[in-house]
């Protein structure tokens, strides 16, 4: 599967969509399939705060977690409700279908400092 | 060694094969230091036979067996059918470990998902994990448990806690940075509702409590808002009681040592931990979940674990590892064998005599009952003469009662705690309560 | 499988207990209506006979010591003496109230101090207490204590717990419940702890460390005085976790290296059973300052009786409704007895010689990314047998061998590990069909790998679905759906 060249990524394995002073969050194809089958997703209300590098939502498989970490400082705005029904949409569909978060940016510069698709294909292929 | 399959031969072609010369070749990695700092037991070898007539000797000397057993406070004497011991006997059950690999682990895991499901029909909730240690630290992970989902850092119990499950609570809060606040007591020896404070995350009440009264559960839920209610019970009680789901208990917890398993000086015991759906992700220890396997067919296998310490680490929902399998199996025969039925004439018979016994102690002079509240088969009694001496007196003519000491902490301080269970006859009770009457 | 649940069920079984032979008043007359079950519970009447071969079924569905081999790395799955289960069941122990005077439970009382005083001697280190009933509860009680320990001298600072990546998960969920913060250390490429590592994490919130040794990959801390020297100097206290006691047992004490606080795990080490799943007892013995700190109440010897002690003003309270396991307590007294410690060197070495003769023949087959003596365990690697294969295909394939899968997935800096603990009671025969099934499997790896696949294929169950088990939990059974369920 291919990594959107639109999206901004993290070395957490985060992909991040900017639209405008929103930001749609989800795991990584890579991610997702580290994991393995996932089962269960722990969403945050939406209206909280949260800070950079603070945990966003958990992601469950039968054996492991895996923290989906706040990549900027913002505002929950929306939550994909659809996962707690059906948490194997992460796995289907990564990268779009299995968006978890949409996040209001408090600071919209802080975007610049992400990955884009080339260089977290590259900082996979270090491993 | 009985215990050790090796010949000198086997041992010798297999160091070979390893590439040393001696055993201790293997051993050279623990530093000299170390090595040379060892000092041994001083413990020369016993055949079996001698061990066995050892302890057998040394369990004569536990002269509180040899009474007729009044003493309670959350261990009873009851009666074990036969069918309990016959099934934990089995070694496929008591020589395995936990069951990490279901394929070879269904009788293990079907049992404990048995065991989840009578735990959740006797309380009344929706979820049972598959055991904790005991009624005790299942008190303490419930309190911390309803913490987590609360998070203001304080918990209110109720002082009619048995002793043992304060003290244990206590050394978790404190560890853990959880207060306790303490409810206060009514003289009908139920807990004082009226000023539950309005900031805490959790109401602990135990019923039947610490001096065998029940406590009125209608209600409680409406006058501690949003703090969650952890029920502490007494299995065997469910069989007329109504269980703390009726009453909207957030979790239940209690010892399970009445469900077949033996006084055992304390241990090993059972902790019954049981929870509403929708805390379920917040629960401690191990469960059981049904599946199907690759050709379609029921099996079990363990469910939900990413909330356990082998996957979650620091963030788990408890640090619990073993827990008490065979106990809960013991408890899953217990109630299969006696069945609702059972459960229930074994319920009304503790009720029916320890209420009995209760009524001929009250009839006596310089005996009362010093609390109004309903029990079940446990009751306070208040001598007018100095209880140590009645608790001799009771000793002498072969039944066993606990110190008065323990009833201190409750403001009582000269009286003794009686416990009865389906085990006493009236042949018993009355004599019981002639011996107090001054009958020699 | 039936459950309980799906068996027919019949009325007025009875025959338990006896009638009531005192007048009857009825629940009603005694307590308050609104606090009586009005529903009672669904819990299946059924006769003898159905209960005994229902469990009778359940127990030949598992597979336990006393069916074969089961090298489960870190679990010390030796076999359990038979004396064990008769000595549990003396009435005279089996039957006595714990809150009975101590006076008459000497006999109990007696024995429990020896074995405190036996385990004391085994650990070289001075104070012990019997109430912890599990490994993790000891690593509770052992924090617990080093809470005590840090308040009384004023130091609340010191909040955080180093712990080797090597470590078991329940090191870092123990901490966690006593009010710890963890830190991670870095293995070296021996598998050890990396000092330069550790010192970079010395300072004065360091409360201590938690050690396994030998460590989870069954290699022992060369190093090891460094390490808790260091701690030490940096003001801190060392745990050590007994799980692998068996590889030095008779030979070594962790008093001697440092500790502070060691468990033992009296279900692994001194054979007590598992029980599948518990009860075990995780005994602590503590270092001289730490003493003070111990649960109430301890057991002492005042003259020729046996006490409870209560009056213990350092104490940080107790962990256990009792005196811990005391069941469990007299199968491992007994064990230590029978053995001596003629015994006692005796497990270790043939524990010992038994992995490294495993380790030695299925390197040749096995990555063993750790290549050196091990102790009683080592670990190997499943990565990179045949393609598309992975350790759980060949822990799955073991159980067609008629073997238990060893641990996998453990210690998790190996990749794909398999964790194999032989343990001393395992016969140089059995030890090489066990090698000769490894070795044929990992020829199926690479020539009819669905054998591994879809393995077991000669269990009750073929491979369970768990990605089901924990995405649609069914965790009691679904009364509401006897009629329709499908129950194999």
């Amino acid at each position: 599967m291919g990594y959107p060249a639109e999206y901004r990524y993290t070395k957490d394995h985060e992909w991040i969509a900017v639209e405008g002073n929103r930001a749609r969050i989800g795991i990584t194809d890579h991610a997702q399939s580290e994991l393995g089958d996932i089962v269960f997703v722990e969403l945050p209300s939406v209206g909280s705060a949260v800070q950079a590098g603070g945990i966003l939502a958990t992601v469950e498989s039968v054996k492991a977690v895996g923290d989906v970490l706040v990549p900027f400082d913002g505002t929950v705005l929306e939550v994909n409700d659809g996962l707690e029904s059906a948490p194997e949409t992460i796995n289907q569909a990564p990268h779009d279908a299995g968006w978890i978060v949409v996040l209001e940016i408090a600071d919209p510069a802080v975007v610049d400092g992400l990955l884009d698709a080339a260089g977290y294909e590259s900082f996979l292929a270090e491993g | 060694m009985r215990y050790l399959p090796h010949s000198s031969a086997d041992r010798r072609t297999m160091l070979a094969s390893i590439g040393v010369f001696l055993i201790d070749d293997l051993f050279a990695d623990i530093p000299e230091e170390v090595a040379a700092a060892f000092r041994p037991l001083g413990l020369p070898p016993k055949s079996e036979q001698e061990v066995v007539a050892a302890l057998t000797d040394l369990s004569a000397r536990n002269a509180a067996v040899e009474k007729t057993c009044f003493i309670g406070g959350g261990i009873y004497d009851h009666y074990a059918p036969s069918l309990v011991d016959h099934v934990l006997s089995r070694s496929e059950f008591y020589t395995a470990y936990t069951p990490y690999q279901p394929e070879v682990s269904q009788g293990t895991l079907t049992a404990m998902f048995e065991f989840q499901t009578l735990i959740s029909e006797l309380t009344g909730m929706d979820v049972a994990n598959g055991s904790l240690y005991d009624g005790a630290t299942a008190a303490a992970e419930a309190v911390l448990m309803a913490d987590r989902i609360r998070s203001r850092g304080r918990v209110a119990i109720a002082r009619t806690l048995f002793a043992n499950a304060r003290r244990v609570l206590e050394t978790y809060g404190w560890a853990s940075g959880t207060e306790v606040v303490e409810l206060p007591m009514l003289a009908s020896g139920r807990t004082d509702l009226t000023d539950v404070p309005d900031d805490v995350s959790a109401v602990l009440l135990q019923s039947p409590n610490a001096l065998g009264v029940i406590e009125d559960l209608a209600g409680v839920k409406e006058r501690i808002g949003d703090a969650l209610l952890i029920v502490s019970i007494n299995p065997i009680s469910l069989g007329v009681l109504a269980p703390p789901g009726d009453f909207d208990a957030d979790i239940v917890v209690g010892e399970g040592q009445p469900l077949g398993l033996s006084m055992a000086y304390g241990g090993p015991l059972l902790g019954l931990f049981a929870t509403r759906a929708e805390h379920l992700r917040q629960m401690p220890g191990r469960v059981s979940g049904r599946t199907v396997d690759a050709e379609g067919k029921t099996g079990y296998t363990m469910a939900a674990q990413t909330r356990e310490q082998h996957i979650r680490r620091e963030r788990a929902t408890s640090n619990i590892c073993t827990n008490s399998a065979l106990c809960a199996l013991a408890a899953t025969v217990y109630l299969a064998t006696v069945g609702a039925e059972g459960l229930r004439h074994v319920a009304e018979l503790n009720l029916e005599k320890a209420h009995y016994l209760a009524d001929r102690i009250a009839e006596i002079e310089g005996f009362d009952l010093p609390f109004s509240g309903p029990f079940f088969n446990e009751f306070v009694i208040r001598p007018s003469e100095d209880a140590t001496a009645v608790q001799r007196r009771l000793l002498d003519a072969g039944f066993l009662v606990e110190a008065p000491e323990g009833l201190r902490s409750f403001g009582v301080e000269n009286g003794l705690r009686i416990a009865v269970t389906e085990r006493r006859t009236r042949a018993e009770l009355d004599r019981f309560a002639d011996v107090l009457g001054g009958a020699r | 499988m039936k459950t309980i649940f799906d068996h027919p069920q019949r009325e007025g079984i009875g025959g338990l207990f006896p009638e009531l032979d005192v007048p009857r008043i009825g629940a009603e007359g005694l307590i308050d209506r609104a606090l009586l079950r009005s529903q009672e519970p669904r819990i299946p009447d059924l006769s003898e006979p159905t209960v005994v071969r229902h469990f009778t079924a359940l127990s030949k569905l598992n597979y336990g010591v006393d069916d074969g081999f089961y090298p489960l790395g870190s679990c010390t799955m030796k076999h359990n003496p038979k004396v064990n289960e008769t000595l549990a069941r003396l009435p005279g122990l089996a039957g006595l109230h714990p809150l009975a005077d101590p006076d008459l439970a000497q006999g109990t009382l007696a024995f429990l101090y020896e074995l405190s005083d036996l385990l004391s001697r085994i650990a070289g280190m001075p104070g012990i207490s019997l109430q912890p009933v599990a490994g993790a509860h000891g690593e509770l009680t052992g924090l617990f204590l080093f809470r005590g320990y840090f308040e009384a001298r004023g130091e609340t600072e010191r909040r955080r717990i180093l712990l080797p990546d090597s470590a078991h998960g329940t090191n870092p969920a123990s901490a966690a419940v006593a009010g710890f913060s963890v830190s991670e250390i870095q293995s070296n490429d021996a598998g050890m702890v990396d000092l330069d590592a550790l010192d970079a994490e010395l300072d004065e919130t360091v409360a201590g460390i938690m050690l396994t040794v030998p460590n989870t990959l069954g290699i022992f801390e060369e190093r090891i005085a460094e390490v808790t020297d260091r701690i030490h100097a940096a003001g801190g206290l060392c745990y050590f976790d007994g799980a692998n006691l068996n590889a030095f047992i008779g030979r070594a004490r962790p008093g001697d290296m440092g500790a502070d606080v060691f468990h033992f795990n009296l279900h692994k080490t001194l054979s007590t059973p598992h029980g599948g799943g518990g009860p075990g007892a995780g005994p602590i013995a503590v270092s001289e300052p730490l003493v003070e700190f111990l649960p109430v109440p301890s057991i002492e010897q005042n003259g020729e009786a046996y006490a409870l002690v209560w009056d213990r003003p350092n104490s940080i309270g107790s962990v256990h409704s009792f005196y811990g396991n005391v069941l469990v307590a007299v199968k491992a007294y007994a064990y230590l007895l029978q053995l001596g410690d003629e015994g006692l060197r005796a497990v270790s070495e043939d524990a010992v010689l038994n992995a490294n003769y495993l380790q030695e023949r299925l390197k040749k087959t096995y990555p063993l990314p750790y290549d050196r003596l091990c102790k009683h365990e080592f670990v190997l690697s499943g990565k990179g047998l045949a393609e598309g294969v992975c350790t759980l295909d060949i822990a799955k394939r073991l159980i067609d061998y008629g073997f238990h899968p060893p641990t996998v997935y453990f210690p998790l800096i190996v990749r794909e590990a398999l964790m194999i603990e032989p343990t001393e009671t395992e016969s140089r025969d059995g030890l090489d069909r066990f090698a000769e099934a490894m070795e044929r499997i990992a020829a199926e790896a690479r020539e009819a790998p669905e054998l591994l696949l879809d393995a077991p294929h000669q269990a009750p169950v073929r491979r369970l679905d768990q990605t089901r088990a924990a995405r649609d939990l069914v965790l009691t059974y679904p009364f509401d759906d006897r009629e329709g369920g499908e129950l194999a």
